[in-house]
């Protein structure tokens, strides 16, 4: 092992300490985001005022006509992306894992390149944040802010939520990214790569559950 | 297997002769700066025992303002909204500040030591977990003091909490620092969770765990389930209260019985969060004055697993009250009573072991006592009021006030004491005096009925919780005069315990490693512990290594038992003192001030706390070796 921060303590399983640390904190993390989706189901329809997610609304006083404000083509996309980044997180994930195997042609080199994989992964990150941010100031805009009703406060809360939980993880893919260009990352790295993947793929897999409840059921 | 006990150890195997004991005692002997920047999971636990048993006190004193206000009728010693703030803030500081940190105490010196490892599995976390209790324990229990402490109530319901209802500052500090409490429990969990996993020496399977282990293991994943569901509910709170959104607007739609259901989902966990410990604790405890093993050891783990699932399904019987409806309320009522079952299992458990071995009563064994008989009353009231009809009749009556006092009190604090007698010598070297501890625990017993037991009638005769105060003549009288004076009598019986403990800690008579002749691991190695622990990681081959005689048992024990060499003369690596834990806590705090003192503040804490933090994963925990 080639950091000081590792150690060769015994351990009962085998497994690295962070390992299970962060399978306790993902399970820890499932009951937020359950209960940050419960909320958003249990009010929804509830709002008072619109605008709403799926349904037009005429403002009774200024005769306004506000249409349904989820943008479900543009989260689509944004949802795609941000599979796709776990696809690529598993291939620098892969990389690492690899290093120092013998390479023999140039697909084996590309898939082998872990600072690729793990730019990838940041890159379609931010692409996602990118679109999050699209999303929330043309809502804004249209009218739905935070304080709005009912849908504001539950939707922007609960995106909110795993928008910064996205960041927390982009910049963690980052500061990876760095370490890697610095020193180059090995084999002996992977339990450190390994634990940042299980976080990102669940914050991932929060998001289809997002995308499912809060966008594509009406 | 694992029925043996020591008398009747074969006369093959060589008997354990433990070491003499020493004329001196180590100290942990450090400056206020090792203590600042210690990583060690005894003095973190011995942090914790400290700053628990001042909160423990702060909070007990708010009780006996509490008891002399409502010690006769038309009492004025405080006004309504000073009753308000020390109700509020009596309940929130027992629950967060002192019962779940003892048990910390508990978790951080007993769980590596019963395991045989030497430290836990993330020793800065578990620092960082101390300061952010220590910190955030202050920014809520300070305001009280300059007469803006929060007074909602422990549950806190909103929308009497929101903006509309509660304007001043005193909500958004109880908000803001149960915010950061839960950050320090949480990753408390998550590192115990692992240290239990990962940690535990060869041979020392999970079902050859002590059950105070066990029941600590329960509680940590209640834990990490349980807050994030109250951290998402005060997360609502907080948004309504600063930024202006429509959680609990009722008149923008918002359901007033959601904060009921958030809260309760972690509250109901959270009272097993708060009583398993000290159930942990008078299991091993029951034992050894028994000297005969716990009578149905799996039974207590399935029993303990058990508890912690139902916990989480029994929530809504805090609500009967609202009107969910017939399906609702019955479901939860049987769940209620099913929870009865296992609790009342382990009860069984610790009075069987108590019936077949040999009973010794000391101070520590009166109290594990203490807690089989008085947390049974509060079982049982507990399951009257699981029945909807008798609870609408009970709710929010002193009734209520009787049975969680029962079963926190009577249970959580019972088996506490139990623990600090039990573990006074392994913790520090030197015995606590018997006397006087005898003396606390029967001052404890009776005052603690003469306090909680007049309160089932007070509440029967309608008496409502939270009321400052109330009219002659309603047959109440004497039932808070009872009260008031048993809850004084009370306060001497903790003086005895405050003296004992601090005599001891100075001039008690040297330990030795294992005082009581108990059988697990922890009371393998000298009192107090060296900072590793142990000299070679102990090879486990039975649930009570100490009393069956098994060879490796021994061998391991005879080789731990011997002081005085250092970390470096065998070879054992620790982790550093590091400052850094403590500055990612202080900065963390600051942080979350900033929505109170201004916004400023909540960037400058978050970016000092990013700088500290990144300072601390870029620093290895301790020297490099191989």
């Amino acid at each position: 092992m080639s950091t000081a921060t590792v150690s060769h303590h015994y351990s009962s399983t085998g497994l690295d300490n962070r390992k299970i640390a962060i399978w306790a904190f993902i399970g820890s993390e499932c009951m937020l985001f359950v209960s940050l989706i419960s909320t958003y189901l249990i009010y929804k329809d509830r709002s008072v005022v619109g605008p709403y997610p799926h349904t037009p609304w005429t403002d009774p006083s200024t005769g306004h006509v506000y249409h349904a404000i989820l943008n479900i083509p543009v989260t689509s996309a944004s949802t795609f992306i941000l599979l796709m980044s776990s696809l690529a997180m598993v291939l620098a994930l892969s990389a690492v894992e690899n290093k120092g195997k013998p390479q023999r042609n140039l697909g084996e080199r590309i898939l082998g390149n872990s600072k690729l994989w793990l730019f990838m992964t940041a890159l379609l990150g931010l692409g996602f944040l990118g679109c999050q941010a699209y999303e929330f100031t043309s809502f804004v805009n249209e009218g739905l802010t935070i304080k709005t009703n009912l849908f504001g406060s539950t939707f922007f809360t609960l995106t909110g939520f795993h928008g910064a939980h996205v960041t927390a993880g982009v910049i963690w893919i980052l500061s990876m990214l760095f370490i890697d260009m610095k020193r180059g990352l090995g084999p002996s790295d992977a339990v450190s790569v390994d634990i940042m993947a299980l976080y990102w793929h669940f914050v991932d897999v929060v998001w289809v559950a997002i995308f499912t409840l809060v966008y594509l059921i009406r | 297997m694992a029925t043996t006990v020591i008398e009747t150890t074969p006369a093959h195997l060589q008997p354990f002769v433990p070491s003499p004991i020493p004329a001196t005692v180590q100290t942990y002997g450090s400056s206020i700066w090792g203590w600042i920047t210690t990583t060690d999971h005894k003095k973190i636990g011995t942090l914790y025992l400290f700053t628990a048993l001042f909160f423990f006190l702060v909070g007990g004193i708010e009780a006996e303002i509490i008891r002399a206000q409502l010690g006769g009728p038309n009492r004025h010693l405080v006004s309504a909204e000073v009753y308000n703030q020390i109700f509020t803030m009596h309940g929130t500081t027992m629950i967060f500040l002192a019962i779940m940190p003892l048990s910390a105490a508990f978790f951080n010196f007993v769980i590596p030591l019963q395991i045989g490892a030497r430290d836990v599995a993330f020793p800065r976390l578990n620092a960082f977990s101390y300061w952010i209790y220590l910190l955030g324990g202050l920014f809520i229990s300070i305001p009280i003091l300059f007469g803006h402490g929060p007074n909602a109530g422990w549950f806190g319901y909103a929308p009497l909490t929101t903006k509309a209802y509660s304007p001043g500052i005193n909500i958004d500090f109880w908000v803001v620092g149960l915010q950061i409490l839960g950050i320090s429990s949480l990753a408390a969990g998550f590192n115990f969770i692992t240290t239990i996993i990962n940690l535990r020496s060869p041979g020392m399977s999970l079902m050859r765990m002590p059950v105070f282990t066990w029941m600590a293991f329960i509680v940590q994943f209640m834990i990490v389930l349980a807050f994030p569901v109250v951290t998402v509910a005060l997360f609502f709170l907080l948004m309504d209260r600063f930024f202006g959104t429509q959680f609990y607007e009722v008149a923008s739609g918002g359901d007033p019985l959601l904060w009921q259901h958030l809260f309760w989902i972690f509250g109901h966990p959270e009272v097993y969060i708060l009583v398993l410990p000290a159930f942990g604790l008078v299991s091993e405890v029951v034992p050894t004055f028994s000297k005969k093993p716990l009578f149905g050891y799996p039974v207590m783990v399935y029993s303990g697993i058990l508890i912690g699932f139902l916990g989480f399904g029994v929530w809504a019987h805090h609500m009967f009250a609202v009107g969910m409806g017939p399906i609702a309320d019955s479901v939860f009522g049987v769940t209620t009573m099913l929870i009865a079952i296992p609790t009342g299992v382990k009860i069984f458990n610790w009075i069987g072991t108590i019936a077949q071995g040999q009973f010794k009563a000391t101070a520590a064994s009166l109290f594990a006592v203490g807690l089989v008989s008085l947390f049974t009353i509060g079982g049982i009231s507990g399951v009257m009021h699981s029945s909807p009809p008798a609870d609408l009749q009970q709710t929010d009556s002193y009734f209520i006030v009787a049975h969680f006092h029962y079963v926190l009190f009577g249970g959580s604090i019972m088996g506490i004491f139990a623990g600090i007698y039990y573990y006074f010598p392994k913790m520090f070297g030197r015995m606590m005096d018997e006397t006087l501890g005898k003396t606390h625990f029967w001052l404890t017993f009776i005052a603690m009925n003469l306090t909680f037991f007049p309160m089932h009638f007070s509440g029967m005769l309608g008496m409502p919780r939270r009321i400052y105060t109330y009219d002659a003549g309603q047959g109440w009288d004497a039932f808070n005069q009872t009260s008031t004076w048993g809850a004084y009598l009370l306060f001497v019986a903790s003086m005895f315990f405050m003296y004992n403990f601090f005599k001891s800690l100075r001039s008690g008579r040297p330990a030795g490693p294992n005082p009581w002749g108990a059988g697990t691991l922890e009371w393998t190695i000298p009192s107090p512990p060296p900072p590793y622990n142990f000299a070679v990681l102990p090879n486990v081959t039975s649930r009570y290594p100490l009393w069956e005689g098994k060879q490796a048992d021994i061998d391991s024990a005879r080789i731990n038992q011997q002081s005085g060499k250092s970390a470096e003369e065998l070879g054992i690596v620790l982790p550093y003192n590091t400052v850094k834990p403590a500055l990612a806590a202080l900065f963390l705090v600051l942080m979350f001030s900033g929505l109170i003192v201004g916004h400023w503040l909540i960037f400058a804490g978050a970016a000092a706390m990013v700088l500290a933090l990144y300072g601390w994963l870029t620093s290895p925990l301790e020297p490099e070796h191989h």
